[in-house]
């Protein structure tokens, strides 16, 4: 444990990449088969079932550190961080050495038995742990149940590491490690060291990603050298045919199946074996739906037969990676085109439409169609590119269209967490609003984290303390003064927002310190922009 | 009521029966002074009362300003009212404030710890009926560890750089904590290299309490030849030209912050020493204790959080604004 504590530490210390891969490495070589497993697991997102909910953990780190609920609440707003604000209150001064503590995998694999235990046993746990550790490994200990690691540990860095210790290529490792697979039954041996034929049938391929187009199209040079489609806004996916079953994978390489049944007979369709890149959309009329109609199936376990027909989804197909079991990544894109255009498409399979413009005008022109053909702009690839693993500049290019804005009054502020945890950095916005009976007020339509720089930042926060008008906890409410303009990429109405609509990514796009409030726009403004 | 002894006005801490000021922040006839940092000794006073340990210091950063020196316990009156200082423990000559009239006393504690760091003089609690203390730590996040723990940290971290021929770059406030980590780290590693700004203060500091002497990096000292070194700098020159100079080097900062990893990230050092000047959450509530106070008021820091902790605990406690801000780097 103490070890893994000390590995968190370092990658947490350094925003070096290659310190990274170099400390991983060298957890890899030092560490037990058993304990890399699971590490491999942990920085991978597979974490094991939450034993215990964050709301009991507070309760007894209160209990542990003798304070009170509302001081603990008050600690943890200012640190920012649960696993952190608990280690800083009840780890130990004496803590027990390494050698008296069990091993990182045998505290991983009692959490899984922990989840049905009843809650005094829990308490005993987890108490007991937290008077043994200390600060780094209560840390490390407390993240097993709070979430995500969060160090800038991606998993192209983590299959580099294993590659550095394994002299294995990173791309196997990508291979190996996608899909479904459990720490506890899964040997390092077998999962990485072994060849590994079977688990190779539903396994997808690492995606290859678009970098954005920052110049214009034409600096891309001669525009017959592209293939050109839009940029569906649904979810990346690839759906891997082989054997006679279906396998749907998003982008985190998470198998979608249980959401989408719909799309599991697509076998049929296909009827050779392949494997599709492509995106998952809300598809209806012929025209794809927006992004939030998606959620609604994404955000399901299963799906309902009620809900796969009020949005019914269809798979976007617009790259051909595999086909008869031969790898076709190396080839050209207009050759892996060619052959997926061999299939017959139609109904939940569709067929990205490509766009043959003669001059980057046309582009041009079509970039600004997106909005009626529901896209968020274009997609741009090399027609003699490979597929390639990852994020790789000079193929694949997304252009975006611009975001939608509005110019918005900040109300409240609330202190941010992690590495702002000082400030008052997590906004609320508001828009003009005038009932029939009432005069105009300002209503909360967005609440924004980023877009600001760490000098604004400061330059806010100092402004925040002193127009405070009531405290809410960690949350304060402010004069309404302060004019920022908001950026985000969508809006739909929704029943779950004060305001009526819901935006998607809001953000800051800057400070409109040439504004004043009555200069800010009204939520009617909102309702023009809907899709 | 009777009017306070002391009072919270636009200029400073006020005591009107003497018409003087402790700590004040705008120009005035007669300051008490707890202690040399910038934000309560400041520029412009006719008058300073200070102690003598201060008076060197103060002159330094304040230039030639009139000022008298007064030792620990020293008794001195204005108006009939009974003044005196004592240890703080925070910085070479930081001291509380006593005030006492027909029977009532006051304490102003200025910035304080009450864990030993060996180099300054440690705080002595003060009997009182009012305490006004800071809670810049006021939140029981903050749990200082053992100073020796540190310091040995601090080793490890400048031995594993200089044995990859990296330098080592530690930024602590330049009065203060740069004296206590000369004071404990020695050069036996490899050389140990002081900012000119710090190197100045220690020689200043020196004179009223002896430092060992470590180099002094100026514009003459080569980077070459001085591979593996620690440089003690103060926070301010983070993004300084100089640095430049060094490369390859590891930063660090020895502060209290550095117990958060978002304080840390959000200042952009390599490594956090946890290492404060101030007292952390237990320390305040023993001082508090030991004060035996009927109330307190809460100056600077978390005030709000740790008055309404004293109140929990049955402690009267109130908050005062003043703009004794814990300037982003100086803990």
């Amino acid at each position: 444990m103490k070890n893994f504590a000390h590995l968190i530490e370092v990658l947490d210390q350094t925003t070096k990449t290659n310190e990274k891969v170099d400390a991983l490495a060298q957890y890899f070589r030092l560490a037990s088969d058993k304990d890399k497993v699971w590490v491999i697991a942990l920085l991978s997102g597979r974490r094991p079932p939450r034993a215990v909910n964050t709301s009991l953990l507070r309760q007894w780190a209160s209990e542990s550190a003798g304070i009170e609920n509302w001081l603990f609440e008050e600690t943890y707003h200012i640190v920012g961080d649960l696993a952190e604000t608990i280690a800083l209150l009840v780890s130990s001064n004496n803590p027990k050495t390494a050698e008296e503590m069990p091993a990182l995998h045998e505290i991983l694999e009692s959490l899984i038995p922990l989840k049905n235990a009843e809650e005094d046993q829990k308490k005993i746990f987890v108490c007991t742990y937290w008077s043994k550790f200390d600060y780094l490994s209560c840390f490390a200990f407390n993240k097993f149940f709070t979430g995500g690691f969060r160090l800038g540990v991606s998993q192209r860095l983590m299959t580099k590491a294993l590659e550095k210790y394994t002299q294995i290529e990173a791309d196997e490792i990508a291979l190996k490690l996608m899909g479904n697979w459990d720490p506890q039954k899964v040997s390092f041996e077998s999962l990485i060291l072994a060849e590994n034929k079977e688990a190779h049938e539903a396994k997808p391929y690492p995606f290859y990603l678009a970098y954005a187009l920052e110049d214009d199209f034409s600096a891309l040079g001669d525009v017959s050298l592209w293939a050109i489609e839009h940029k569906w806004d649904g979810i990346r996916a690839q759906l891997v045919f082989r054997n006679n079953s279906v396998y749907l994978w998003s982008r985190g390489e998470e198998l979608i199946n249980a959401q989408f049944p719909e799309l599991l007979s697509l076998g049929q369709v296909l009827q050779t074996s392949c494997v599709l890149d492509g995106e998952l959309l809300a598809f209806q009329d012929k025209k794809p739906l927006p992004f939030s109609a998606l959620q609604k199936r994404l955000g399901r376990k299963k799906s309902s037969e009620k809900l796969r027909a009020e949005i019914p989804v269809v798979f976007m197909a617009y790259d051909l990676l595999e086909y008869q079991a031969e790898d076709l990544r190396a080839q050209p894109y207009s050759k892996r085109r060619q052959q997926l255009e061999r299939f017959s498409f139609g109904g939940p399979l569709q067929l990205s439409e490509r766009i043959t413009p003669a001059h980057w005008s046309q582009v041009e022109e079509e970039k600004g169609r997106s909005k009626e053909k529901g896209s968020e702009g274009l997609m741009l690839k090399k027609l003699d590119a490979p597929y390639r693993v990852g994020r790789k500049k000079g193929e694949w290019f997304k252009s975006k269209l611009d975001p939608m804005t509005v110019d918005a009054v900040l109300t409240y502020a609330m202190r941010g967490h992690g590495r702002r945890s000082n400030l008052y950095t997590d906004f609320t916005f508001g828009l003009w609003h005038t009932s029939t009976e009432k005069e105009a007020e300002l209503v909360t339509f967005a609440k924004a984290y980023s877009g600001l720089t760490d000098k604004e930042f400061v330059e806010v926060n100092q402004w925040i303390k002193k127009n405070t008008i009531a405290r809410f906890g960690p949350v304060r409410q402010v004069n309404a003064e302060l004019v920022f303009e908001i950026a985000f990429e969508g809006v739909s109405k929704s029943s779950r927002h004060k305001s009526g609509y819901a935006t998607r990514f809001p953000r800051i796009l800057r400070w409109r310190k040439d504004k004043t409030i009555e200069e800010a726009n009204h939520l009617h403004d909102l309702e023009a922009l809907l899709q | 009521m009777k009017d306070p002894l002391l009072e919270f006005s636009d200029k400073g801490i006020y005591c009107p029966k003497a018409d003087v000021y402790l700590d004040p922040w705008r120009p005035v006839d007669k300051a008490i002074i707890s202690h040399a940092h910038a934000d309560h000794s400041r520029w412009g006073h006719k008058k300073y009362i200070a102690h003598e340990h201060s008076v060197p210091i103060m002159q330094h950063r304040l230039g030639d300003i009139e000022v008298a020196a007064k030792k620990w316990g020293e008794s001195f009156s204005i108006n009939g009212v009974r003044f005196s200082l004592h240890p703080a423990g925070h910085i070479v000559g930081s001291s509380q404030i006593k005030a006492s009239y027909k029977g009532e006393t006051w304490v102003f504690s200025g910035d304080y710890k009450l864990h030993h760091d060996h180099y300054t003089t440690p705080f002595e609690p003060q009997k009182c009926d009012v305490f006004i203390t800071e809670c810049t730590f006021g939140i029981p996040a903050f749990r200082w560890p053992d100073q020796e723990q540190v310091m040995e940290q601090i080793r490890n971290w400048w031995q594993q750089n200089a044995a990859n021929g990296v330098t080592s770059v530690l930024f602590g406030y330049s009065l203060g904590k740069a004296q206590r980590l000369s004071y404990h780290l020695n050069d036996a590693i490899a050389p140990l290299l002081l900012h000119p700004v710090i190197y100045a203060h220690n020689e200043v500091v020196h004179s009223v309490k002896p430092l060992p002497m470590h180099q002094k990096l100026d514009q003459g000292v080569d980077p070459k030849a001085h591979r593996g070194a620690l440089i003690i700098a103060p926070p301010n020159t983070q993004d300084a030209q100089w640095l430049k100079k060094w490369e390859p080097y590891k930063t660090a900062a020895a502060s209290g912050w550095m117990a958060t990893r978002g304080a840390r990230r959000r200042r952009g050092y390599d490594t956090g020493f946890v290492l404060s000047d101030h007292g952390d959450f237990n320390e305040l509530n023993t001082a508090v204790r030991a004060s035996e106070a009927e109330s307190v008021i809460c100056t600077h820091g978390y005030t709000e959080i740790y008055s309404k902790y004293l109140n929990s605990k049955g402690i009267r406690a109130t908050t005062a604004d003043t703009p004794f801000e814990e300037e982003p780097n100086e803990s």
